[in-house]
């Protein structure tokens, strides 16, 4: 965790501040997607509580806190309480590994100290998030079974074949981009995708300036499926068969209430936020700028400032870039919720399995030969 | 290299179960009445045990997503190191390995379709 007591310490508190960025974002989403659902609908939404009813997430919040607990009868009670804690982990797990700007330099009395701006690199990058993602399937499934409904029951269920059945095309589409970057550092992903657009063809190097060396322009058939992979892995619309509320109430959380139900959301929200900074880091050049590379921002600022303050005021910047990607992404994902209908089950059980699964072969498979043909 | 991973999971652990602590305590607390426990709105009564059956498609499919689960993870470390075979000169020794495996690959998927463990009615 760091070499000395400095360092332990401030990596601690950077963890803790991600983390709790993490949840504070999640308020910030509803209401985003309560707002951005009315405009699409052509309604008001929420405005009577403060500017915009921007306020209303505290008064949501400050209620959700003094509601009443209920707790089925007929349920196992150490799982009904776990299974809102478990769905907590794995969004913020897999988002502290995902470096957020670039890392900071810092030289201080007592030496020269590096601080990633991610919670902790784990060196598997890409591994190390589909592991711990796909652990979300268990916090769905203790919560069906562990509150003895069996509308509960039944969409812990849908809801963890769904997500193993997308897995594997989510898995899948990534090999190209492996293929391409021939690590599964994000850091190093990241350095990769900085400059413009520029590539080898039979031994010849063709670029083209006017765009940036993006990952979605090596990858955009894997780019398609990634992201619809990923939003059948949050349980998003259009793949929302868990909580179809015409069939199942509302699926896996239909026995819980106040906070507990707000920790189940907090968990889909960051499973919102890992697929987005994913997509980000893979397909859009992570928290570089499009044609300003991270290194002459450092420059530009250290002229005016001393460098420790360049490092600390750059990685920022950059930080709000990222964030900006970010946020587009998840605006996308709010998008699609409110623009189209729902599967039915057997068609999306086909999609995964029978479509999505033969196009990321074929994606794998075409890459394949691209490569070998670029080296020709 | 994995113990900030294990500080991290305690700590949202920790928040978490304080969240639903704080919850608990802070909730008016009445008294549970017969109706109360009714499932709400209308309708069958949700509470069942788990003597209800569970169609045997769930665990068909969690049987072949390791199959290809297992499949899929084998394929990333000839990804990560194909352009540096193709570099030493084995491109196309690596790739028509690949291809062998991937054929395997699509005869599994294609005789899992053609033997109906993919369909849901």
């Amino acid at each position: 965790m760091g070499s000395d007591g400095f360092e332990i310490t401030i990596n601690i508190i950077k963890m803790l501040v991600i983390f709790l960025m993490m949840v504070q974002m999640v308020p910030v989403l509803v209401w985003v997607e309560r707002r951005g659902s009315a405009f699409i609908q052509n309604r008001f939404g929420p405005n009577r509580v403060g500017p915009l009813g921007l306020t209303q997430l505290l008064a949501d919040a400050v209620k959700f806190l003094f509601k009443e607990e209920f707790v089925p009868p007929a349920s196992h009670k150490w799982l009904y309480y776990a299974a809102p804690v478990l769905a907590l982990i794995p969004g913020a797990l897999a988002f502290e590994s995902i470096p957020l700007s670039m890392p900071i330099h810092v030289n201080t009395e007592s030496g020269a100290h590096t601080f990633l701006f991610q919670g902790y690199d784990v060196g598997v990058g890409i591994v190390f998030v589909l592991a711990v993602s796909s652990l979300g399937a268990y916090a769905l499934l203790l919560a069906g079974w562990g509150s003895h409904n069996k509308y509960s029951l039944f969409g812990a269920l849908r809801a963890s074949a769904q997500m193993i059945s997308y897995e594997l095309a989510m898995g899948l589409s990534l090999v190209g981009i492996l293929m391409l970057f021939q690590t599964f550092d994000f850091q190093r992903m990241v350095e990769i995708q900085r400059g413009t657009l520029h590539f080898w063809l039979f031994g010849k190097e063709i670029s083209l300036g006017f765009l940036p060396n993006w990952g979605i322009f090596f990858q955009p058939l894997g780019f398609v499926l990634f992201a619809t992979a990923t939003f059948a892995e949050t349980n998003r619309t259009p793949f929302d068969l868990p909580e179809a509320e015409a069939e199942l109430v509302a699926g896996y959380h239909t026995e819980y209430g106040g906070l507990k139900m707000l920790m189940f959301y907090i968990g889909e929200y960051g499973h919102m936020m890992v697929a987005s900074a994913l997509m980000v880091t893979f397909y859009f050049g992570g928290y570089e700028l499009p044609f300003y590379s991270s290194q002459s921002l450092v420059e530009a600022l250290s002229q005016s400032m001393s460098s420790n303050a360049a490092s600390i005021v750059g990685a920022l910047l950059l930080h709000v870039v990222f964030m900006a990607k970010v946020l587009f992404f998840l605006w996308v994902f709010i998008w699609v919720r409110w623009t189209l209908p729902r599967f039915r089950y057997d068609q999306l059980m086909d999609l995964g399995w029978k479509t999505m699964l033969p196009w990321a072969l074929a994606n794998v498979l075409i890459t394949a030969f691209f490569v070998l043909m670029a080296h020709g | 290299m994995i113990l900030p991973v294990i500080v991290l999971t305690l700590i949202v652990g920790t928040f978490g179960a304080l969240l639903v602590f704080v919850a608990s305590l802070l909730g008016p607390k009445k008294k549970k009445t017969a109706a109360k426990y009714m499932p709400y709105e209308c309708g069958l009564p949700g509470q069942e045990t788990t003597k209800s059956n569970v169609s045997v498609r769930f665990y068909l499919t969690a049987i072949l997503f390791i199959m290809f689960d297992i499949e899929i993870l084998f394929l990333y470390p000839w990804a990560i190191s194909y352009q540096e075979f193709i570099d030493a000169g084995y491109g196309a020794y690596m790739l028509g390995a690949m291809l062998v495996f991937i054929g395997l690959f699509i005869f599994g998927l294609l005789w899992e379709i053609k033997s109906k463990a993919l369909e849901w009615d």
